[in-house]
């Protein structure tokens, strides 16, 4: 472990150690927040009683299928899009200002047209993570080194085998930020959706808890929600310095 | 018009012109060109920067297709695309950094549809014989630039080319990596006895490994001259030390340094001296 990975692991420690004494110190009274202890004890409880699984699976559920549209289709269309140069000088200024807007305003649109069920809440996951992806590709297309491509036309391949055996290798360190963006957004769409209104979800759970004023759900949901998109952002950054050091980007 | 050798040629390439579209602007690349290499042959082709060597050797290999004019490998046209048998090196480092050496080396094979047992074959003598058998499980970022075009080199090999096209595959090295890759090169072409078309700056490089050798024009490139080395075939670096040698660098200068200084008439006399 090298020196910046000690230092930040300790900032984090740090937080959680300052936080825990200013609860015991009651500071912060247990109706405004449970201490980091008692949290994690909390939460070693709820995943015993088995209680947060259904809804667990749920969200794991819609945000890896949202995730997966966003990341396959964003591709698709961002190759397209990279491909087809009238394509591009018409949607290029719309995917710029996308970000811009508020798109989780159309959620409840979601809701009406797809009901309430996991599909709105996939929708709303893909509508943000989409764009990232889409960016990503173009990105990536434009970056591949074009002796790559004169090297695939000196071995005759047809379009399809350049792309998936030439292209979208090459492209790989910026793909891996388009699927960083979609897993972020397609995350925070799906947990946020299941906060405003869900049949279930991890989102949900975390409302409903903080609703009924049951701190020690809610935190202990909280602290299940952040420990699990951390794994998954460790394990795509774990990737991403991989490919990079392969590349002998970093 | 450049003489061809008496055999039968491998390559032929008679163009009248060729113009392409810079920003609806036309450029005039190429001039007249007509030349003929024989099987076998080391032909080197150096000229001022911007006089359309590398177009030239695109169009050779297939790759662009010429505004007028046609060009035959093995007496059948090429047309589109790289002809079987046409192996190219390009200038930049083409290796692919998500494959390890020797996956490299077998990427064209597989796309051949050679057996496991064949691509492994060549490939360890690919490897062996571009002393590259230590690195065979690298990735190219971890090699060093000249090692990176060995593999290059290696990935066009293990194909059997008869024509190699090589546009100016060492310009990104230093002057001693350079002359030893220069002997790696004449040690692959006696061992294959591919046809060898060499794009090139380097006076040297050219004198030292061609049996033949074209000077192009300034823009639109055309042929001003062929020189014949007369060097055996079993030659390596140590020709440099020879006066025929310095005879040969001396005529290709004459007639380069009056290109350039045409394709740069407004340059100081500071630099048409150097």
């Amino acid at each position: 472990m090298n020196l910046v990975t000690t230092l930040r692991i300790a900032v984090i420690a740090g937080a959680a150690l300052l936080v825990e004494l200013l609860c015991r110190l009651n500071v912060i009274t247990p109706f405004t927040m449970t201490s980091p202890s008692n949290t994690f004890v909390n939460l070693v409880h709820l995943l015993a009683s088995g209680k947060p699984w259904p809804d667990l699976t749920f969200t794991l559920v819609n945000t890896l299928a949202a995730i997966l549209v966003s990341v396959v289709v964003g591709f698709v269309l961002g190759v397209l899009i990279q491909r087809i140069p009238r394509l591009r000088r018409v949607v290029s200024p719309l995917l710029a200002a996308y970000y811009a807007v508020p798109t989780f305003v159309f959620y409840p649109l979601m809701i009406v047209l797809l009901g309430l069920n996991r599909l709105s809440l996939i929708a709303i996951g893909v509508t943000l993570g989409l764009i990232g992806m889409i960016v990503s590709t173009i990105d990536g297309m434009d970056r591949i080194p074009r002796v790559f491509l004169k090297t695939a036309a000196t071995y005759r391949m047809s379009p399809v085998a350049r792309t998936f055996l030439v292209a979208l290798p090459a492209a790989t360190p910026h793909l891996i930020t388009g699927i960083k963006l979609a897993v972020t957004y397609s995350i925070t769409g799906v947990i946020a959706g299941e906060f405003i209104l869900s049949v279930a979800g991890l989102g949900r759970g975390i409302a409903v808890a903080y609703n009924d004023l049951d701190n020690k759900t809610m935190y202990a949901l909280l602290a299940l929600l952040l420990t699990s998109v951390t794994v998954v952002n460790v394990g795509i950054h774990e990737w991403e310095r991989r490919v990079y050091a392969r590349w002998g980007l970093r | 018009m450049i003489q061809a050798p008496p055999a039968a040629p491998a390559l032929t390439v008679h163009l009248n012109e060729h113009v392409y579209d810079k920003g609806g602007r036309p450029v005039h690349a190429l001039g007249e060109i007509d030349i003929a290499l024989a099987p076998g042959e080391f032909f080197s082709v150096i000229g001022p920067s911007g006089c359309g060597k590398s177009t030239l050797l695109e169009i050779a290999g297939g790759l662009q297709k010429a505004t007028s004019g046609t060009v035959t490998f093995e007496g059948k046209p090429v047309a589109g695309e790289v002809p079987d048998g046409v192996g190219i090196v390009f200038q930049e480092d083409a290796s692919f950094p998500w494959l390890t050496v020797r996956n490299n080396i077998a990427f064209g094979l597989r796309r051949h549809g050679i057996d496991a047992a064949e691509i492994e074959k060549r490939v360890d003598y690919a490897l062996d014989f571009m002393r590259l058998g230590d690195f065979a499980d690298h990735h190219p970022p971890q090699l060093s630039g000249g090692m990176r075009q060995r593999v290059c080199i290696a990935r066009t090999l293990v194909l059997r080319p008869r024509l190699i096209l090589l546009d100016e595959p060492f310009a990104a090295l230093d002057q001693q990596t350079r002359l030893m890759m220069g002997e790696e090169l004449l040690r692959l072409w006696r061992s294959t006895n591919a046809t060898v078309l060499l794009i090139t700056h380097g006076l040297d490089e050219a004198a030292m490994l061609s049996d033949r050798i074209g000077v192009m024009s300034a823009r639109p490139g055309h042929f001003v001259e062929t020189l014949v080395t007369g060097w055996p075939r079993d030659r390596d670096s140590r020709v440099v030390s020879e006066p025929h040698f310095g005879e040969l660098t001396a005529a290709m200068w004459t007639h380069l340094r009056a290109e350039s200084m045409r394709s740069a008439p407004d340059a100081s006399g500071a630099t048409a001296d150097a």
